[in-house]
């Protein structure tokens, strides 16, 4: 981990991990109450919705079409423009890969780029 | 901890190195099952770990199987027992271990003359061999000569950034030492082929890892199984690709040196990927029948430990190889602790890092190979399964000779 990202990770939440130095979002490693406020990278961001562990919390802002990445890996892009702290699930998170899984059922199961 | 560490190992005659000193006792059908069972029983404490493979028809993956098994550097020896009418090929199998400079024996039941018969003289070569056993030469072995697999199961919310991450880092370490490192489980990476197309130390090894996972997405959608469920978005699973991820962080960040299937030891150090699900049409139904059959083919591959991530809670351990249980929920870890090595809950109560858990992991796989029994081998665990299956030999590109 470099020295810049100790800092970042000393001015979090200790309940955010961030899981890959290059990740742009943290996942919760408790649950975090709606009213809550919590750091995000120095700056202080209030919690407008319940977070449970295992929830991903952005680390910076990730504008829409964005890849989001954990692990240090591509996980999806943003659909929406998403500011550090915001909660990141589905409502603004879409797979790159499997967009039409659900519909398209087995056949489909690999989507051929 | 420094790469001068030296494990006391087990020098077998073929010059491989071994960090257990196992006699094997293996079946070659069901039907010679009891009577091995029987034969091992009593010394099942003494290092007499019971193997084999149930079928009657033959496979040659299943061989191929039983003869890494029976050659495995924590092997000393193997008494073979045969029904007699069995397809394996128990002559064979006997000339690659004699080959190997491994005492061993076949007893067939139907010539030596039944069940108590042949239990009685297992037992006898079994004890005599034991105590020849006791005299291997010991050789010091480097971190640099180890292998370690690695697997998940019965994993949670919280193993994907605990257990499995943690797994992660000790394999950077032990990768970083020159040891050799084998995750798996392709078929729980699916979504992650663009993250693996840039891992190869090659781009033509690039393109296989892409493809042994692609391969695993056509399997398991013949077979209808395998999709993101709604349990895993209320965890906070939001894409596949992201569940994957969770699987394959057990590998670290190192690059991949090389992809091998069932039965090929790695033949350096480096990350490895070993592809667990079959080629060609579906014939034997699920790529593995449960870890425990996974964590065989990683022993096959010349595997001396294995590191298993849970987050449910897994109790196995396994025959021929030391088994480290990884558990990444600390409630799970305080209920079942007996069962546990070590407490990577501990990352998500905030008291350890990720690279804490990672040296702890690393910490506890040199003092199982120096000897400390991990907490499955306490418990006496010494499971195994092996079914049928079929693979096609590695192409060239797979392990590349010179590293980019």
């Amino acid at each position: 981990m470099t020295k810049e990202s100790k800092n970042k990770t000393a001015r979090t939440d200790r309940r955010l991990l961030l899981i890959s130095p290059e990740d742009n979002v943290f996942v919760a490693v408790a649950d975090i109450d709606a009213g809550e406020t919590f750091l995000v990278n120095g700056a202080a961001v209030p919690v407008p919705i319940r977070i449970p562990l295992g929830h991903k919390v952005a680390a910076r802002g990730i504008p829409a079409g964005e890849k989001v990445v954990k692990y240090g890996a591509a996980i999806g892009s943003a659909t929406r423009d998403i500011s550090a702290g915001d909660h990141v699930h589905t409502h603004n998170l879409k797979s790159d890969y499997l967009p039409t899984y659900a519909r398209a059922g087995r056949k489909s199961y690999v989507q051929r780029h | 901890m420094s790469s001068g560490i030296e494990i006391n190992a087990y020098l077998r005659p073929d010059g491989r190195k071994g960090i257990r000193n196992i006699l094997v006792v293996a079946y070659l059908v069901e039907c010679a099952h009891h009577v091995a069972r029987e034969i091992a029983f009593p010394f099942r404490k003494q290092n007499a770990h019971l193997i084999g493979f149930g079928g009657c028809y033959p496979n040659a993956y299943a061989s191929r199987m039983m003869h890494q098994l029976c050659t495995h550097p924590n092997v000393g020896a193997v008494l073979l027992v045969s029904l007699g009418c069995e397809s394996l090929d128990r002559d064979g199998l006997f000339k690659t271990i004699q080959d190997s400079g491994r005492p061993v024996h076949t007893l067939v039941i139907q010539q030596t003359g039944g069940t108590r018969k042949t239990i009685n003289q297992g037992r006898q070569w079994v004890r005599s061999t034991l105590k020849t056993l006791g005299s291997t030469p010991r050789a010091p072995m480097k971190i640099a000569e180890l292998i370690v697999g690695t697997v998940c199961g019965g994993s949670d919310a919280m193993s994907g950034f605990t257990a499995n991450p943690a797994v992660g880092r000790a394999f950077d370490l032990l990768v970083g030492r020159g040891a050799a490192a084998i995750f798996e489980e392709t078929n729980e990476m699916i979504g992650c082929e663009a993250a693996l197309s840039r891992r190869g130390v090659t781009d033509a090894l690039s393109r296989e890892l892409a493809a042994s996972v692609e391969k695993a997405a056509r399997y398991h959608a013949t077979l209808a199984h395998g999709s993101f469920a709604p349990g895993n978005a209320e965890g906070g699973l939001t894409t596949q690709e992201e569940k994957s991820m969770g699987s394959y962080s057990k590998g670290g960040r190192s690059p991949i040196s090389g992809l091998i299937k069932p039965g090929d030891v790695p033949p350096r150090g480096g990350l490895y990927l070993l592809d667990v699900v079959p080629d060609g049409e579906v014939r034997f139904g699920f790529p593995n029948l449960s870890d425990v059959a996974e964590i065989g083919e990683l022993i096959a591959c010349g595997s001396h430990l294995i590191l298993f991530a849970t987050g449910r809670g897994a109790v196995v351990g396994a025959a021929v190889s030391p088994v480290i249980k990884v558990c990444g929920n600390p409630e799970t870890y305080r209920r079942m602790r007996d069962d546990m090595d070590v407490n990577a809950g501990r990352i998500a109560e905030g008291s350890a890092t990720l690279d804490d858990v990672g040296r702890e992991i690393f910490d506890c796989v040199i003092r199982a190979a120096q000897g400390r029994p991990t907490a499955s081998e306490a418990l006496g665990h010494q499971e195994f399964t092996l079914v049928y299956k079929s693979f096609d030999p590695i192409g060239p590109a797979c392990l590349p000779t010179t590293h980019s």
